[in-house]
């Protein structure tokens, strides 16, 4: 067990590294569960790369990261909306368009600095094994604030995913909602950019929350596979960063994505074998 | 059904004056009248984009209504033009066309029903025991007690209609209001469906159901025939008259051993859809 479990005790950075990442993979998992059910996986997208020229904003004029990635998620945010309330754009072609100039926008502020590619890496890909003490707190109280405002709006948020009119008909405003929705997927991009960093985030977001809706039966099951799934991730992931001296953001995301393709490989097979099984239908997913 | 419910003044279900309904500011269908009482059945029929589906939404606060008045369970909706849709009432329960077809939702059949309750709830009241009883009942009615646990995507699609009109009885709601509520479902879920509409008004509740089938209008008390317009509205055997019919679908349909029949068509369709805009 030694390989498994003392690098974690030798070395305090480990330390709090796996429990940075493994706060991000439980805010991950919650939120992630509404980005994939409802399909916001492009908005979640670009908000984890709109936040670009916010945090090199913060950077140049020495604000704090965090006040920096909030403003570019808000421009973003409302620049979406009013695309689409103002003009007959679908929702995805306003995202897009914005995805891109936030990113060229952030690209370009980034090139006046002097160090461009090791801000921009740090900012994409964060500093998983340079957490501070400062910054698990953050992340902590992060994850706490998402998990409950989550739970807390769990009925809209399930009557959002199967139809905004049914949150309308019970009386919750689906468009209230809906923003409410995107400053918690938003928060999340956030507050984890610092960790895992803003493209790695977005795999954290995806990749539990998928494997999870491939296997449960219920919303809450689909939350607890991929905090589980999530979490092994960070673990898994620091391990062969430490061992095999690989960079630790991107090996964390990429054994969440891998085991995504597990689950669903493992899924496809059992589907099939029930399906051979009974004379019910399943449906194909 | 129950024609004779005591209707107090303003004690109607459904109250429409002078309604014109659509979407975005722009109207479909203009001087609708409705006066529907507690335990009454009214029939919106009619073809493809005759305006069906833009009642019920407007009838159900989903879409704003552009003139006239409109009360719903003696609640007035409208005239907010460009705001919207005041809070709805708790107690209307709304099945619409949208269907969960491709979609992932990890959700059970019971899940599913169990929403019908948030409304009375709110974001924090805990569903107590009668909820889970609404629940339990509704789904028994339409022989979906079975399903309970299992996953609404491994469903068949009649199945899930099933599901979604347990949902609606669940709701034990004063005002019904149901988009073609039959597709998809088989003999069996035909009959348990009018049987649950016949306890519903039985009880009291008052039923507007969107619907293609003319033997289902036949049995409603009120019909009314939408071609972008109100061809006619009123008691179901003076409405559903095949010169009505004509105007309504293009086609004339004539009384077959009780049911109606589909026995020709007619150039009228253009005329019925096309030329009379609503003033």
């Amino acid at each position: 067990m030694g390989p498994l479990v003392q690098p974690f005790l030798d070395n305090e950075f480990l330390q709090r590294a796996l429990f940075g990442g493994v706060a991000v993979a439980l805010a991950c998992a919650v939120v992630g569960t509404f980005v994939v059910l409802r399909g916001l996986a492009f908005i979640g997208d670009a908000l984890a790369h709109g936040v670009l020229p916010g945090v090199a904003l913060a950077v140049l004029v020495g604000m704090p990261g965090l006040a920096g990635a909030a403003l570019g998620a808000a421009a973003m945010i409302g620049g979406v909306s009013l695309l689409t309330r103002r003009s007959q754009l679908s929702a995805d072609t306003a995202i897009g368009l914005l995805f891109v100039g936030m990113l060229a926008l952030g690209v370009v502020m980034v090139s006046r600095s002097n160090s461009f590619t090791g801000d921009l890496v740090r900012i994409l890909f964060g500093e998983l094994l340079g957490i501070s003490q400062a910054d698990l707190a953050v992340q902590a109280i992060a994850t706490v604030v998402v998990v409950a405002v989550t739970l807390l709006l769990s009925r809209p948020f399930l009557l959002l995913c199967v139809d905004p009119e049914q949150a309308d008909v019970a009386g919750f405003a689906s468009t209230r909602y809906h923003v409410i929705m995107l400053v918690v997927v938003a928060a999340t991009v956030i507050v984890s950019f610092q960790t895992v960093g803003t493209l790695l985030v977005f795999g954290m977001l995806l990749a539990p929350a998928g494997a999870g809706a491939l296997v449960a039966r219920r919303i809450s099951s689909m939350m607890l596979i991929a905090a589980a799934i999530g979490s092994v991730s960070v673990y898994l992931g620091l391990l062969a960063s430490y061992h095999f001296d690989l960079a630790a953001g991107a090996s964390v995301v990429l054994v969440a994505v891998a085991l995504f393709f597990v689950t669903f490989a493992a899924a496809s097979g059992r589907d099939t074998h029930r399906s051979a099984g009974t004379p019910r239908t399943v449906m194909p997913t | 059904m129950n024609a004779a419910q005591p209707a107090a003044p303003g004690g109607l279900a459904v109250h429409a004056t002078g309604l014109a309904i659509g979407y975005q500011g722009v109207s479909l269908v203009a001087g609708i009248e409705i006066g529907l009482p507690p335990g009454e059945v009214l029939a919106l029929v009619g073809s493809n984009g005759s305006g069906k589906t833009t009642l019920l939404k407007t009838l159900v606060s989903l879409l704003v209504p552009l003139e006239g008045q409109l009360e719903v369970l003696s609640r007035v909706v409208g005239p907010h033009r460009h705001r919207r849709p005041a809070r709805p009432a708790a107690t209307l329960a709304y099945l619409s066309q949208f269907h969960l077809e491709r979609s992932a939702l990890p959700l059970r059949a019971r899940d599913v029903v169990r929403m019908s309750r948030f409304a009375r709830h709110g974001l924090w009241g805990r569903l107590r025991q009668a909820d889970h009883d609404a629940v339990a009942r509704a789904m028994q009615r339409m022989d979906v007690d079975h399903l309970a646990d299992m996953s609404l995507r491994s469903l068949s699609g009649g199945q899930r209609q099933r599901v979604y009109l347990a949902q609606v009885l669940a709701a034990e709601a004063d005002l019904l209001l149901l988009d073609e509520p039959t597709a998809g479902l088989d003999a069996p879920g035909h009959e348990r469906y009018e049987q649950a509409v016949a306890d519903e008004t039985a009880r009291g509740a008052a039923v507007v159901v969107a619907t293609h089938d003319i033997a289902e209008a036949a049995r409603a008390d009120q019909v009314m025939l939408l071609a972008q317009r109100v061809v006619a509205y009123g008691a179901a055997v003076a409405v559903l008259m095949p010169d009505n019919l004509l105007e309504t679908f293009g086609m004339v349909l004539r009384s077959v051993d009780g049911g109606l029949l589909r026995t020709g068509d007619d150039h009228g369709h253009d005329h019925a859809a096309g030329t009379h805009r609503p003033a």
